[in-house]
């Protein structure tokens, strides 16, 4: 039951054509669309047919002419562009469509391939009905963290463009400057911005409010973070509190009642001083934290802003209100929820890229022929359904790069990692017994005269090993050439034979000062001749 | 030998030389004042050799000066000729020479001993000697298979023969046996026999030693060898009680151990498995994982030209492919012309790569490229995700993901420049074949990796031609 077009399509290309299909958001206040015309124009190069929903990109900015202009066919209602699709693209999880007065969900079916967010785990049911009906599901959200699926992390870029987007909200409730001055006028303050949680919508914001000038600090629960933040400028604000807080795959966990205590009066005491404070404070699967107390909001200076980018899951702040802008003793709180959907040009661009660099992935031929290879720790997290078959929860992926430190379990496993520098100490102190013993021994037969020369060799050995480390990398060969040119030094060798008793011992002498001079003048020339060429701008 | 009124002298000057030697390897620990300390070497070398000359017991002033002479001519005449590309060569084959002077050193200072020691001191002489000539013919003969195989006379594939950690053990209980003969000969005729034997032995086993060593190890091989020139010329020292040839062999044998264990530590190896050799060469299958194999893309020199005009970063990291093709010249011309654009060019530079240490800062300064913008793999790792290109010329294996990602293979936990890390990534490339550890580079087959196959230099003077 395909349309025409496709009939068309296929007769053209002279085989099967497997379409992708980008329906228009339905969900309320969703302005973005999951494919814009630039990225459509790419997915065809990888061999697929285009499917867009009439009118699917008009408010992010892309016109139907555009994604027409790039090869997509347009202007499909909603239902023919689900029946024709073999795979859908989504930005937000299936919804009831209330145009088609059916649930999205029950779309999925006969081998039709849904790539969306989809958040798996609040979806346990959907999932078995899609698998009932033999369709597929990638979950975006689900794409394991490790480097080489960086590309086609939706959440990261989402996450990007909130942190820079609540900057600029805060920045349009607040009546001051960011940046301060000394104008003619008098002297302006500059805005101090406190961000929690350093993620990639707090390194965001960091890096915003940084660049409008503001005063920025930032607090996470991890502290391997402290450099990033540091990097962009940012105060880490340190708690002076033991304890490691990163869990699985780079978020955050849930810490001890005694950190939360401290890090609660951290944000009391910071709460009477900053002007905003952007949240961002998220543990995956649970409710977010509430770390700004209603207290906390009262001690704040009138006029300041709070910027909950947790708001969707119960807020970081207790007065956050979804989706509003609430005043509370002349501190505004912002709870929106759809930061990036406020920006959805620029959030679609990013994430229609994603999933460019998805179905790229998914298309090693380059033959519009989607491959799931299970094997891959890309397909094997994303896909929760396959042809029917339920896949999620998938087995654990250890990240590709930085593997996390080792952290002690348990107080008992603390002295097995103290004994191995210990260890090391015993052996190099027994190494050295071994060898004092041996010099001694060696001292007592030989001969007085060798064991002077002996001493100053080995204290030669111990400035040579000196000296070395600290030539610079760059300077390797020249160091090879000079130490080639120095140890022609065995030239003055060759000179104190030069009169032996023996002939023979004469001849292989002068052969040796030969041999030696070459080694000397060519090395020190050639050193020389490359230092000449190292220069600096 | 009784002391002469110049000895005391001497001996100072011997203290100043070696201090000058000190501040001459001291010196290298910046380019600035680098020059200052090859002239320190050399100040010290003409002061030992002017001292030397006042000696007691020389007199034979022609035998010295007729020889010198001729052999600092030579020296002068392969420095001022030799093209940077060649360098690794020259340093291998002085190597070699100091090997051979310090073997003959050894056999005329032992046929010229005659009578002069007793006792103890005639065994430790005598021991000295023995060593001192052991370290000499294995430098010799190793550094000339070494100075072969660079020039490529002799195959850089490793050449194994069966069994050889035996013939190697039997070789060295054939040297200790003999070493005990040589100590008890009664007279030098004697001696002799056992010391020949010994120098043909250790000279067989200099060829056998290098012969097993695969071209990716190259660069510690030539580490060690100048290191043994350093243990040879202190063990003369020693024979000779000579303090200034042994604190200078010492110098020069501690720099190369050094040297050894940073390019041991940069390719993630042990100096002890190089030293056994096999490395390289065999094309083996990699571990499990390393399946995903793709297609690499391959792209021209106009599309990638067009790129080019678009970057404002870009991350340059050569190997021995471009000192192959001389092309360092052509990428200096492209750096410049693209540093006048305003783009952010910089080098990448591993510790192996090329065949001896620091050998791709010595070609890009011969070049001209201001070593400012060279940087070492540590120093720019962490900017790569921030680049928008990187551009390999002729590297293989210090590039290779697999390092990382495939903790079977043979090359797994090297540490590489992570050259994926960047926006987009292009592959100057004679053909597809795999680098000198014999396996495949996942990097070619990245989505974000294009190849541009072709002499390098060609490559890139066609790039050039494509710049707006």
């Amino acid at each position: 039951m395909r349309l025409d077009l496709i009939s068309e399509l296929c007769k053209f290309y002279g085989e099967p054509f497997v379409i992708v299909g980008i329906p228009k958001e339905i969900a309320a206040n969703e302005k973005r669309v999951s494919c814009t015309p630039n990225e459509v124009n790419r997915i065809m190069g990888l061999g697929y047919g285009v499917l867009v929903e009439a009118g699917a990109g008009v408010s992010a900015g892309f016109a139907d002419q555009e994604y027409a202009d790039a090869g997509a066919e347009v202007g499909l209602d909603a239902a023919s562009l689900w029946d024709h699709s073999d795979i859908v693209c989504k930005i937000r999880p299936p919804e009831p469509h209330p145009e088609m007065g059916c649930h999205e969900s029950t779309l999925i079916r006969d081998s039709r391939m849904l790539i969306s967010v989809y958040e798996p785990a609040l979806r346990e049911q959907m999932t078995t009905q899609i698998a009932e009906a033999g369709g597929t599901v990638l979950a975006l959200d689900a794409i394991p963290r490790i480097s080489r699926a960086q590309k086609m992390d939706v959440l990261s870029s989402m996450a990007n463009i909130a942190g820079y987007r609540a900057v600029l909200e805060a920045g349009n409730h607040f009546r001051r400057f960011f940046m301060g001055q000394i104008t003619a006028a008098g002297k302006i303050a500059p805005a101090k911005v406190l961000v929690i949680g350093a993620g990639v919508a707090g390194l965001s914001a960091i890096g915003t409010a940084v660049s409008l000038g503001a005063i920025v600090r930032a607090f996470d629960t991890r502290p391997e973070v402290k450099d990033q933040i540091e990097s962009m400028n940012a105060e880490f604000l340190d708690l002076d509190f033991e304890e490691e807080g990163e869990g699985a795959g780079g978020y955050a966990r849930v810490m001890s009642e005694a950190f939360i205590e401290a890090e609660m009066a951290l944000f009391a005491e910071q709460a009477k001083d900053v002007d905003i404070i952007i949240t961002t404070a998220l543990i995956p699967g649970r409710p977010a934290p509430k770390l700004i107390t209603t207290e906390m909001v009262r001690s704040m200076r009138p006029g300041s802003v709070i910027v909950d980018l947790a708001a969707e899951q119960g807020g970081n702040c207790e007065l956050t209100a979804p989706n509003e802008a609430v005043d509370d003793h002349g501190v505004t709180i912002i709870g929106y929820t759809d930061l990036t959907s406020r920006m959805a040009h620029q959030a679609s661009v990013l994430f229609a890229a994603n999933i460019f660099h998805l179905i790229s992935d998914l298309t090693p031929e380059k033959d519009g022929n989607l491959a799931l290879d299970i094997e891959d720790d890309i397909v094997r997290g994303s896909t929760v359904v396959r042809q029917g078959e339920v896949l999620w929860p998938p087995p654990p992926v250890q990240p590709s790069v930085a593997p996390p430190k080792s952290i002690p379990e348990s107080t008992a496993s603390e002295p097995v990692a103290e004994a191995a520098p210990r260890n090391r100490a015993v052996s190099t102190l027994i190494g050295m017994g071994v060898a004092g013993i041996l010099l001694i021994a060696m001292g007592s037969v030989a001969p007085a005269s060798f064991m002077m020369h002996f001493t100053v060799f080995v204290l030669a050995c111990f400035v040579g090993w000196q000296v070395i480390w600290n030539v610079t990398p760059a300077l390797h060969t020249p160091l090879m050439s000079v130490t080639n040119a120095i140890s022609g030094i065995i030239l003055i060798g060759a000179m104190l034979q030069i009169d032996a008793s023996s002939q023979l011992a004469v001849w292989l002498a002068i052969i040796a000062v030969t041999i030696a001079s070459i080694n000397v003048a060519g090395g020190f020339l050639v050193t020389q001749r490359m230092l000449k060429m190292f220069r600096k701008e | 030998m009784e002391i002469s009124a110049y000895q005391g002298a001497i001996t100072g000057a011997y203290i100043i030389a070696s201090i000058l030697f000190i501040l001459s390897l001291g010196g290298l620990s910046h380019q600035e004042s680098a020059r200052r300390g090859n002239i320190f070497g050399m100040a010290g070398m003409a002061i030992a050799i002017v001292a030397t000359a006042f000696h007691e017991s020389i007199e034979s002033y022609v035998y010295i000066l007729i020889p010198m002479l001729l052999g600092g001519a030579v020296g002068a005449w392969r420095a001022s000729r030799v093209q940077m590309t060649q360098m690794p060569e020259l340093v291998a084959l002085l190597h070699s020479f100091v090997g051979l002077a310090a073997v003959l050193v050894g056999f005329s200072s032992y046929l010229g001993s005659e009578g002069l020691y007793s006792g103890a001191e005639k065994v430790v002489h005598e021991a000295e000697i023995y060593l001192g000539i052991l370290i000499g013919a294995v430098t010799f003969t190793g550094s000339v298979i070494a100075f072969g195989k660079l020039n490529g006379f002799i195959t850089s594939k490793p050449m194994i023969f069966p069994g050889r950690h035996l013939v190697n053990l039997a070789g060295l209980l054939i040297c200790i046996w003999y070493g005990y003969d040589f100590i008890q000969a009664a007279d030098i005729p004697h001696g002799m026999i056992a010391l020949t034997v010994m120098t043909v032995i250790a000279l067989l086993f200099g060829v056998h030693m290098v012969m097993a060593i695969g071209g990716a190890d190259m660069p510690v091989v030539i580490s060690m060898l100048n290191s043994y020139s350093g243990w040879a010329a202190a063990a003369t020292g020693f024979m000779l009680s000579n303090d200034l040839l042994i604190v200078t062999g010492a110098l020069v044998g501690s720099s190369g151990a050094i040297l050894s264990y940073i390019m041991c530590r940069a390719m993630n190896r042990k100096f002890v498995s190089v030293i056994m050799g096999g490395f390289g060469g065999q094309s083996r299958s990699s571990g499990a994982g390393q399946t995903e194999q793709g297609t690499a893309v391959e792209i021209s020199q106009d599309e990638c030209g067009a790129v080019l005009n678009n970057i404002g970063s870009l991350v340059i990291v050569p190997g021995y492919g471009m000192a192959v093709a001389h092309a360092q010249h052509a990428v200096y011309e492209l750096t410049r012309k693209l540093r006048e654009k305003g783009v952010n060019v910089r080098f990448a530079i591993h510790p192996v790569a090329g065949r001896m240490p620091g050998h791709m800062n010595v070609l890009l300064a011969e070049a001209r490229v201001p070593y400012d913008i060279v940087l070492e793999m540590d120093e720019i790792q962490e900017d790569l995700s921030d680049t928008d290109m990187v551009m390999v010329i002729g590297a293989n294996d210090i590039v290779n993901p697999s390092a990382i990602d495939d903790p079977e293979g043979p090359i797994a936990g090297m540490p590489v420049i992570e050259a994926w890390n960047a926006r987009e990534v292009i592959v100057l490339k004679r053909s597809m074949a795999s680098g000198y550890a014999g396996i495949e580079n996942p990097l070619f087959f990245k989505p974000n990796t294009k190849m541009l196959f072709g002499d390098a230099r060609d490559s890139i003077e066609g790039l050039i031609a494509h710049l707006i």
